[in-house]
């Protein structure tokens, strides 16, 4: 059968703007790694009462990182808001090696952000910028600030301003309710994308953060679709018959790999998007599916389990070659690379049940992550610095973020029904 | 594709339906699809409800089967329509063979009849890897019935995997209910 490539308005099933589910944090783990930093409540001038408390939000993502440990409140020895008022002295004295001040200014309908980044120790300023926005930015321009303050202090790119994807799905067994959904890295401003009383599965960012391939039953039968998020207009791109699922993008954006059981049972394809050309990758008796592509687009990570139980492979596209790569313990799947470095995250069932677990590709050396049982579809922040997943709290599925070493963990529970399948999208910015 | 066909085996089923309807002697107007498919004469082979049964709405994924209890044997959408499977494996159980030997005379009794053969799995392990799995037990189902002479074409496999459970929660049995094949007409 020739794929269906059909334009879709989906006029039905497509509800924007309509359910606002936001997720709220809750910290679960910090890490005794954390560096102190001291954020002050930015200084308001002009009216009072600004709609969100930026210093608040930087304050949260740095601790939900994992790497930052921020001073309680109370713990401010002074209440400076701009560098010419700091000593660096008192800050030394409570132990905080950082330091962040600013001030918020009306202009107009706007709002004029100044913020500043010190190293208490150097007594050195490490940052000064300022930037406007409009009202509806401010939560946006503090994920910014945290984003400068992270790669100053780390060296890494932050990824505060990034987003996920994840599904929710409501009301009992007979009767359930699925949702796709977008919001931010933190959960706050979440939009449904797609609602269906049909399965949706397998949400995968595009490369430019502008589309998701997702995976959905509304038909009655699993079809893969492409979704615009800019207009929500979206494309069916495969509807073989049997399994159409697991889509995961090329690096370049250009070719979708998934797993598809047109020929008998479950094998990897890639798809050439605008030639709407398959090519077929395995070709065995085994389940072969959950594919997602190497950051330098020359491989591709599977799970199969033409061994027996489900592990990891890694297929060479220039060789055509499949090697496990996983050897510890009987199950190992869902597969993501780090999009920085060599590490490959998995889920991995141990006796107590199915974790998140990192394999380091250079040591060979497998490290479980979490402490959750039910963990399933780990997705990693484009920076590599924290895995996002889906895991089992008391009956309810919730999300839970654990961050590469291991050593912080938040959940990120909805207020009502199960949420499921994350994604973090690319950088956006 | 798959629709086309579904659709046309319903024009069929609603169109012999109705000259079995004209041509029994007083049927006893249950209204299910089923009597009617193979052929007039049979009792109670008359119209009504080809969506609610065939659909496999609710109920149907039960495999409780309302409505259809009066017919004796093949003319008769089978009143089980779910067998479970042990974990990890797509083995057919042999309490369950009867199940399946019903179902089979069925479809091949009903040549026009189609099958949706939905295969679904427990929550542990990843979802897309459950997919296969959902989809081994279903293939294991439709292998079986080609033993027993059901031709492939009023099959269609879709498999579920864990993602839409007969029941919730996070017990064995649970989980035991949730490993299944759903026939769904």
């Amino acid at each position: 059968m020739k794929p269906v490539f059909a334009m879709l308005t989906a006029l039905l099933l497509l509800v924007s703007n309509l359910a606002k589910a936001d997720l709220t944090i809750e910290i679960t783990q910090g890490s005794d790694r954390a560096v102190p930093i001291a954020i002050v409540p930015f200084a308001q001038q002009g009216q009072a009462n600004l709609p969100e408390n930026i210093a608040e939000i930087v304050r949260n993502d740095l601790a939900h990182s994992g790497q930052f440990s921020p001073l309680a409140d109370n713990a401010l020895i002074a209440r400076p808001h701009s560098s010419e008022q700091v000593n660096y002295r008192d800050w030394r004295a409570v132990d905080s090696n950082y330091l962040v001040v600013g001030q918020v200014t009306p202009e107009g309908s706007d709002y004029r952000i100044q913020f500043e980044l010190l190293d208490i120790y150097g007594e050195r300023r490490m940052l000064g910028e300022v930037v406007t926005v409009g009202q509806n930015q401010l939560r946006s321009a503090a994920h910014y600030i945290s984003d400068q303050v992270f790669e100053a202090v780390t060296d890494i790119r932050g990824a505060f301003s990034t987003k996920i994807a994840y599904v929710t799905a409501e009301g009992a067994a007979d009767s359930r309710r699925y949702g796709l959904h977008i919001a931010d890295a933190d959960g706050h401003n979440s939009q449904q994308i797609l609602t269906s009383d049909e399965p949706i599965m397998s949400p995968a960012w595009s490369p430019d953060g502008n589309k998701l391939a997702y995976t959905s039953f509304e038909t009655g039968r699993p079809a893969i679709y492409v979704q615009n998020l800019a207009n929500s207009q979206r494309v069916q791109v495969t509807s073989f018959q049997g399994i159409n699922g697991a889509a995961t993008w090329s690096p370049d954006g250009r070719k979708l790999a998934m797993s598809l059981s047109k020929d008998g049972q479950p094998e990897i394809y890639t798809m050439d998007i605008a030639a709407g050309n398959f090519q077929r990758l395995t070709n065995n008796s085994a389940i072969d599916t959950e594919p997602d592509w190497s950051p330098d687009g020359e491989s591709l990570l599977f799970t199969s389990d033409r061994s027996g139980g489900p592990q990891l492979y890694r297929y060479d596209l220039s060789s055509g070659e499949a090697k496990r790569i996983t050897f510890t313990g009987n199950y190992n799947s869902r597969g993501r690379f780090s999009p920085v470095g060599e590490d490959i995250f998995m889920i991995h069932r141990a006796s107590d049940g199915y974790h998140v677990a990192k394999k380091d590709m250079k040591t060979d050396r497998l490290t479980v992550l979490t402490e959750t049982r039910w963990d399933e579809s780990p997705s990693v922040a484009p920076n590599g610095s924290m895995i996002i997943f889906a895991t089992q709290e008391g009956n309810r599925g919730v999300l839970g973020v654990v961050s590469a070493d291991g050593k912080a963990s938040y959940r990120l529970p909805s207020a009502q029904g199960d949420v499921r399948e994350p994604a973090w999208s690319p950088f956006l910015n | 594709m798959q629709f086309n066909n579904y659709v046309k085996s319903l024009i069929v089923v609603v169109a012999l339906a109705f000259v079995a309807g004209c041509s029994s002697t007083g049927g006893t107007q249950d209204g299910s699809m089923d009597g009617s498919a193979d052929g007039a004469g049979r009792q109670g082979a008359t119209t009504g409800q080809v969506g609610g049964t065939g659909m496999g709405q609710g109920q149907g994924m039960q495999g409780q089967g309302q409505g259809m209890q009066q017919g004796q044997g093949q003319g008769r959408i089978p009143q089980q329509r779910t067998i479970y499977f042990d974990y990890d494996k797509e083995t057919i159980r042999p309490e369950f063979e009867s199940t399946l030997n019903a179902n089979a005379q069925y479809l091949r009794s009903n040549p026009n009849a189609r099958v949706v053969l939905q295969g679904h799995g427990d929550e542990r392990g990843t979802r897309e890897y459950n997919l296969g799995l959902g989809e081994r037990r279903a293939k294991a189902v439709e292998r079986y019935l080609a033993v027993q002479g059901v031709s492939d074409s009023q099959i269609e496999i879709v498999s579920y995997g864990e993602e839409r459970p007969a029941v919730d929660g996070h017990s064995e049995d649970a989980y035991a209910q949730n490993r299944r094949v759903v026939f769904d007409y």
